[in-house]
């Protein structure tokens, strides 16, 4: 029983990062339908953007120790906007419509961003520990739980929470949902949907590079391969969500954090394997997803 | 208020409009008229901007407003009410509302409220979902929706399509108040409504306007809507 609560306890917790790469990506994806595979490298840079200014003003050691861990995420979260408005407002925007092209531009910024952090911070891994407030664990019952995990859940809980809320009663929110659904109507209602594009665009970014920076804590290291191996989890999260869902983005989330936690105790090699299973299963039976709403 | 001169337009390689010509006078009623395929909508699309490549000149209140993108041209003050309706599904009448809304302003909350009373169904639907609308609902809010801010000229493609007759009667009185303070253009098959609310009319034909005049012509003249409608 407490293997299972600590195998679910692990799963919400990379889930719920998981859900902080994916909710960008499903609703770049759902409101202007573009393929956006630099979406890992922005996480990874983000990753390391904040765990360098972590380490730079003294990282975990130091008596600021708590205090950096936030600057760092700070600081990869405005990393986030800066890269998002570029990579968008130079790339993607040039391609909207054309799938193929999105692809390989995208693809183009991704190997960019990846030699770009090898070129700043070589190819080596880095290593990055939990701030002292967040190191270590607590019992519950027999069920070990790390701070840091409770941490991720709690923060990424609340991102999904305010997310939710800001497209429930926000304008922005709501024209941001009718544009996933009609982008052409939004703008025959006298909207810009370039702008809010842009802005989704940009938050999306911050998301996945706050993620990212999570990310290092969590496994002790960020390296340059980190942005791949994740981006392939975020794109069936998305399509197992819906596009533009986000709602769906985290219970898909959850589901492949659960399905990684299990499989890694398991059989570590089938991770993968049965992520794409249940992404089949998903679409089989529902193709535009858990929560996608389909044109 | 709106003046067409020699519009083109090419959907791909297909040269869909050769020409087309109108004019919606201030305060009229203008409604354009067509075999199936005539290209009413296409017209319709193009003042909205729809097509970039178009050629011809579009003058709204004597500014010309061709090849400018579909926001800018709703923001000058021109309503789109498009031929299938395209409400949000997913969105409730009031979000629907709410994303047309320019600012949330007393004047337009005012405004919303006057077309709350023109279309009573939309209160009693004010929480439910676009998708789960009746025809005749989805079609009022696609026109409320329009006219939630100021709106000098309304374009309204086929709004008796697919309806039941009591919605159809419904939607054509609630054009009649409108009328008194927006001018519209208005493409409609159903040569009842046509006739009852035009003031003047276009015949378009394979892509070019083929006639024109006031409405009691057409109305006189059963050769012509023969010729062109297919109806007596
Ligand atoms: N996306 C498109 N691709 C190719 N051809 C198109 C496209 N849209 C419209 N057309 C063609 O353009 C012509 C005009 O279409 P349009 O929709 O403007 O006609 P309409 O007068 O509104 O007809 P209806 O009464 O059926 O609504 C038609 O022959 C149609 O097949
Ligand atoms: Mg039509």
């Amino acid at each position: 029983m407490e293997l299972h609560l600590t195998l679910i306890f692990n799963g919400l917790a990379t889930g719920m990062l998981i859900f902080l790469l994916a909710a960008g990506l499903s609703l770049i994806f759902g409101l202007m339908s573009v393929l956006n595979f630099a979406h890992g490298a922005l996480f990874m840079f983000g990753a390391y953007m904040g765990t360098w200014v972590y380490i730079l003003i003294g990282g975990w050691n130091s008596p600021w120790g708590n205090l950096n861990f936030f600057v760092g995420m700070i600081a990869a979260a405005l990393i986030g906007v800066v890269l998002g408005y570029l990579v968008e407002r130079f790339t993607v925007r040039q391609v909207y419509g054309n799938h193929l092209r999105q692809i390989l531009i995208t693809t183009g910024v991704m190997l960019v961003v990846a030699e770009l952090v090898k070129v700043f911070w070589g190819p080596n891994l880095i290593r990055v520990v939990q701030p002292e407030f967040l190191q270590g664990h607590f019992l519950v019952g027999d069920v070990r739980l790390t701070y840091y995990r409770v941490f991720i859940i709690l923060f990424s809980t609340m991102i999904l929470i305010l997310l939710l809320f800001m497209l429930k009663k926000s304008k922005i929110g709501v024209v941001v949902r009718a544009g996933v659904e009609n982008s052409q109507m939004v703008q025959a209602l006298g909207i810009n949907i370039r702008k809010v594009f842009t802005l989704v665009f940009i938050f999306g970014t911050m998301l996945a590079c706050i993620g990212g920076y999570m990310w290092g804590p969590f496994q002790g290291q960020v390296n340059p391969g980190m942005g791949l191996d994740l981006m392939l989890i975020a794109f069936i999260v998305v399509a197992i969500g819906g596009l533009g869902s986000v709602a769906g983005s985290a219970i898909a989330a959850v589901l492949v954090g659960l399905s990684e936690a299990y499989m890694a105790y398991y059989f570590p090699p089938g991770s993968l394997a049965v992520n794409m299973l249940i992404m089949a299963a998903v679409l089989l039976i529902k193709p535009t997803g858990l929560l996608g709403a389909g044109r | 208020m709106l003046k067409i001169k020699d519009l083109h337009t090419h959907i791909e390689q297909f040269h869909i409009l050769q020409g087309v010509n109108l004019e919606v006078p201030d305060n009229s009623v203008t409604v354009v008229l067509g075999r199936n395929g005539a290209g009413k909508t296409t017209t319709i699309r193009s003042v909205m901007g729809f097509y970039p490549n178009m050629s011809g000149e579009i003058l709204f209140q004597g500014k010309s407003i061709a090849k400018l993108p579909p926001y800018t041209v709703a923001k000058q003050g021109i309503g789109y009410v498009p031929e299938d309706q395209d409400i949000f599904a997913g969105l409730t009448v009031e979000e629907n509302m709410r994303v047309a809304m320019r600012r949330e302003d007393d004047t337009t909350l005012e405004r919303q409220e006057w077309l709350l009373d023109l279309f009573p169904d939309l209160r009693e639907a004010w929480k439910r979902k676009g998708g789960h609308l009746s025809g005749g609902q989805k079609q009022m809010l696609s026109i409320a929706r329009a006219l939630v801010n100021e709106t000098p000229l309304l374009l309204v493609d086929e709004p008796s399509k697919g309806l039941a007759p009591i919605m159809v009667e419904k939607v054509m009185e609630a054009m009649n108040v409108i009328r008194e303070t927006t001018t519209i253009l208005l493409v409609e098959q159903n040569f009842i409504m046509a006739s009852q609310l035009g003031d003047y009319f276009y015949m378009i034909d394979e892509g070019r306007t083929v006639f024109q005049g006031e409405m009691q012509l057409l109305k006189d003249d059963e050769v012509l809507r023969k010729k062109y409608l297919g109806i007596a």
